[in-house]
C-alpha cells in the first residue's frame, strides 16, 4: 500500500496543474492557431478558410511597423540593459561601502509597473513639460529634445524607458553571478600579476555565461509580451509609430472586431518566442542528458 | 443520476423562484457612460425606468472608449446570456445582428411611430434588415470648427467658409504668434480632422463613395489627393507638442486663448459651457467649410432575451430611450441635440439650434452623412484600416500620392 501510495501520490498531486496548464495554455494556443485559419470578426467561427489572415497581416504596413519596432526594440532593450547592468554589477563589486543602499537604489525600478514608468517617462521626455523645457528654461533656447513626439525615434524613447527599468534587475542577477565565480581562482590570478581588466575579461566574465543566457532570456521575454509600456508611454503613437505586436493584437482583436486577424499575430508572437526559448531548452535538456 | 435529477429539479424551483419573483418589466443595460455628465444622463432614464415599475440592473463598464464594454459582451453573448440593451452604434449594429443575437423592437417601433420621428439616415441605422433592433439617444455633429471669439476679434479674422479662408486665418494667426488649430495627436482625433477636410473637399457625394462605399475609383481621385494636401497644411497649424494630448486640453488651449481653431465634434461645447463659457460670446461655433452634416449617434441595441418579463423590460426601454422628456434631459447634459426632430429645444443653446437647422437641411437634400471617424459609416475592420493610413500621413512626410495608394491598399486588405 505504502508502495503504490509512494508511486502515486506525486502523480495526484500534479495532475490537476497539470490538466490546467494542458487546457488553458496549450488548449487555448490550439485554439488561436484554429482561429488564425478562419473569418472571424467580431465572434469566433470555426470554418476555416485556409491562409488568409497570414496574407492580411503580411502586406499590412502596420503588422510591418509593429514588427520593425519589435526588433529595434528588443535588440536595443537586450543589448543595452545586459552592458549597463554588467557595468553596474562590476561597479558594485568593487567592496564599496554603501553597496547595500545602492543596490537597493538600483533594483528599485523593477518594483514598479510598467504603467507607472511609461507614465512617468512620458512626462520627463514631453517636450512642452520634461528635459527640453527645462533646459531651455535655464537659457539654451536651441535645445531640442522631441524623441517622444518624433515619429522616427519615438521608438528609442520606449528604449530609453525600458532599460531603466529593467537594468537594475540584470545588475543584480550579474551581480549574484559575479559572487558565485571561484575567489581562489581570482586571488590566484591576483598573486601572478594580472590586471584587474584582465581578470574580468578573461576570467570571471566567461565563467558567467550562464547567467548571460538567463538573463537574455528573462529580457527576451519582457521584451515581446512588452505592451503596458508602450500603452502609458506613447499610446502607439505618433500614428502608429510605436506600435508593437502585442499592441497591434490587442487593436485588432478588442478595438476593430478583427478576432481572425488578431488570432494570426499572436501564433506569429508566439513563433517568435519559440524561435528564441526553443534553441534554449535544446541546450538545457541536452547539457543534462550528457 | 441521482446528481442530474437533483439538479434538474433545483433548476426547475430556481425558474419557478425567479419567474415569481420578478413579475414586472426587467431591464440590464450595458454601456460606459460613467463619466460625470453622462451618468447623470443615464440616471435619467433609470429613474424613468423605475418609475413605469420596472426593475434595471445597471451595468457600467468603463475603460478604453466602450473597448471595455465590448469585451465583457462578447463574453455575455459567447455564454448565451446577453443583456437587454447595449450602448452600440453605427454598423457595429448591424454586425451584431449578424451573428444572429439581437431583438426585434418593430412592434414599439410601430406603435411610437419612430419612422416618422427620425430622420431616414439615422432611422436607417436602427434596422436590421428591415426590422427595428435599435433605439437612437442622440445626434452628435461632427464637423464642427470651435473658435475663440476674442482671438479672432483681435487679429481681424472672420470664421472661415472655405479652407482657402481657413488657410488664410491660418496664416496670419501663425504670424501673430498663435497656435491655429489646437489639436491632440491621437489616430481618432487625426481621423476626426480629416473626415471633415474630407466633406468640405470631396464633397457630400464624394464621401459619402469614399467613406460608405469604399469606391476606388474615389478613394484614388485628384480631389483625394488634395484632401491629402489640405491635411499636410494642417500639419503645420497645429503647436509642436500636440502627440497624444486629449481632446479636452486641445479644447482648454481654444478657451485660454493659446489656439484659435479646434475640429471636434459637439462634445467639445460641454468643456466650454463647464468652463462657463457662453456661446456666440466667448466661444464660436461654425460647421468646417463644405456642405454636408456628419453626424455620431449613440444608440441603444436590443439583444435577444429570454422570458416575458425582460421583453417587456426592452419593450419599455425602447419607449423611453425615444421619450421626449428623456430626449430633451439626456442631451442637454450631453451637448447633443435630440435624434427625434419633434422635441421642442427651448432650452438648447445657440450651437444645438444651428445644429437642429443644418440636420434638418441636410436631411431634406441628401447630404447628412455618417461619421467615418467615430464608426457610424464602416465597420471597425475598414474604418481603422483608413485611420491608420491618414494617422501614419499626418505624422509622417509621407506624399500625398504615396498616402492615397496606400489608403486604397489598406482598404482591400481589410476587406
Amino acid at each position: 500500500m505504502s508502495d503504490w501510495l509512494e508511486r502515486h501520490v506525486p502523480k495526484m498531486v500534479l495532475a490537476p496543474s497539470f490538466a490546467a496548464i494542458l487546457l488553458f495554455v496549450y488548449g487555448f494556443i490550439a485554439w488561436t492557431g484554429w482561429i488564425s485559419f478562419t473569418k472571424s470578426r467580431l465572434l469566433p467561427k470555426y470554418e476555416i478558410i485556409g491562409t488568409l489572415q497570414y496574407e492580411r497581416l503580411f502586406i499590412s504596413p502596420r503588422w510591418d511597423t509593429a514588427l520593425n519596432n519589435l526588433f529595434i526594440f528588443g535588440a536595443l532593450f537586450i543589448i543595452i540593459s545586459m552592458i549597463l547592468g554588467l557595468i553596474l554589477a562590476i561597479m558594485l563589486d568593487q567592496k564599496i561601502r554603501t553597496e547595500g543602499v545602492l543596490r537597493t537604489i538600483y533594483l528599485y525600478p523593477m518594483a514598479l509597473s510598467m504603467i507607472v514608468t511609461g507614465t512617468a517617462w512620458k512626462w520627463i521626455l514631453n517636450p512642452g513639460l520634461g528635459i527640453e523645457s527645462v533646459v531651455r528654461g535655464w537659457g539654451y533656447e536651441s535645445f531640442s529634445f522631441d524623441w517622444l513626439v518624433n515619429p522616427e525615434y519615438a521608438i528609442y524613447t520606449v528604449v530609453i524607458a525600458g532599460v531603466w527599468q529593467a537594468s537594475g534587475f540584470v545588475m543584480a542577477l550579474f551581480l549574484a553571478g559575479l559572487r558565485s565565480v571561484d575567489e581562489e581562482i581570482i586571488k590566484a590570478a591576483q598573486v601572478d600579476g594580472i590586471p584587474t581588466s584582465r581578470i574580468y575579461s578573461a576570467i570571471i566574465i566567461p565563467s558567467m555565461a550562464p547567467i548571460f543566457l538567463s538573463s537574455f532570456i528573462v529580457l527576451a521575454h519582457l521584451a515581446i509580451k512588452s505592451f503596458d509600456l508602450v500603452i502609458a508611454l506613447t499610446g502607439g503613437g505618433p500614428g502608429y509609430a510605436t506600435d508593437l505586436p502585442a499592441t497591434y493584437m490587442y487593436t485588432m482583436a478588442f478595438s476593430r472586431g478583427d478576432i481572425g486577424q488578431a488570432a494570426s499575430s499572436a501564433m506569429v508572437m508566439m513563433l517568435v518566442v519559440f524561435a528564441i526559448v526553443v534553441p534554449y531548452l535544446y541546450s538545457e535538456l541536452r547539457a543534462k542528458n550528457d | 443520476m441521482k446528481i442530474t435529477h437533483i439538479l434538474a429539479a433545483a433548476s426547475a424551483v430556481g425558474f419557478l423562484a425567479s419567474t415569481t419573483a420578478m413579475a414586472g418589466p426587467e431591464a440590464e443595460v450595458l454601456h460606459w457612460w460613467t463619466s460625470g455628465g453622462e451618468a447623470k444622463s443615464v440616471a435619467v432614464l433609470q429613474q424613468e425606468f423605475s418609475d413605469n415599475g420596472g426593475t434595471w440592473t445597471d451595468m457600467p463598464v468603463a475603460g478604453g472608449g466602450g473597448d471595455a464594454a465590448m469585451t465583457a459582451l462578447r463574453a455575455r453573448v459567447l455564454s448565451g446570456n446577453a443583456p437587454t440593451a447595449v450602448q452600440l452604434k453605427g454598423p457595429a449594429i448591424q454586425e451584431w445582428y449578424e451573428e444572429g443575437v439581437l431583438a426585434d423592437i418593430s412592434d414599439v417601433a410601430k406603435a411610437e411611430n419612430w419612422e416618422n420621428l427620425l430622420p431616414a439616415a439615422i432611422a436607417g441605422h436602427m434596422k436590421c434588415e428591415g426590422t427595428w433592433c435599435a433605439a437612437p439617444v442622440n445626434v452628435h455633429r461632427v464637423d464642427w470648427i470651435w473658435a475663440n471669439a476674442k482671438v479672432l476679434a483681435d487679429n481681424g479674422i472672420s470664421l472661415p467658409t472655405t479652407w482657402d479662408e481657413f488657410n488664410a486665418a491660418a496664416d496670419k494667426l501663425m504670424a501673430a504668434g498663435i497656435t491655429p488649430l489646437a489639436h491632440g495627436g491621437q489616430a481618432w482625433q487625426d481621423a476626426t480632422v480629416f473626415e471633415a477636410v474630407a466633406l468640405g473637399i470631396l464633397g457630400p457625394d464624394g464621401f459619402r463613395k469614399a467613406f460608405i462605399d469604399l469606391d476606388e475609383a474615389t478613394l484614388t481621385s485628384d480631389a483625394m489627393i488634395a484632401v491629402f494636401d489640405q491635411m499636410r497644411k494642417m500639419r503645420g497649424y497645429v503647436d509642436g507638442n500636440f502627440s497624444g494630448r486629449d481632446w479636452n486640453l486641445a479644447t482648454a488651449m481654444v478657451m485660454n486663448g493659446e489656439a484659435a481653431f479646434q475640429i471636434m465634434g459637439d462634445w467639445a461645447k460641454g468643456e466650454f459651457m463647464a468652463a462657463g463659457k457662453v456661446p456666440g460670446k466667448d466661444f464660436l461655433c461654425i460647421s468646417t467649410p463644405g456642405d454636408g452634416y456628419l453626424y455620431n449617434v449613440d444608440s441603444f441595441a436590443m439583444f435577444a432575451v429570454k422570458g416575458d418579463d425582460k421583453k417587456a423590460g426592452q419593450q419599455l426601454l425602447a419607449k423611453l430611450i425615444m421619450g421626449k422628456n428623456f430626449q430633451k434631459v439626456f442631451n442637454l447634459n450631453k451637448g447633443s441635440i435630440p435624434a427625434r426632430t419633434d422635441v421642442s429645444l427651448d432650452e438648447f443653446d445657440s450651437c444645438a439650434l444651428l445644429s437642429s437647422q443644418d440636420m434638418a437641411t441636410s436631411n431634406s437634400n441628401g447630404s447628412l452623412l455618417p461619421s467615418y471617424a467615430h464608426g457610424m459609416a464602416l465597420r471597425g475592420a475598414q474604418s481603422g484600416a483608413i485611420t491608420d493610413v491618414v494617422t501614419a500621413h499626418f505624422n509622417s512626410d509621407m506624399s500625398s500620392a504615396d498616402a492615397v495608394k496606400m489608403l486604397v491598399e489598406a482598404v482591400k486588405n481589410s476587406m
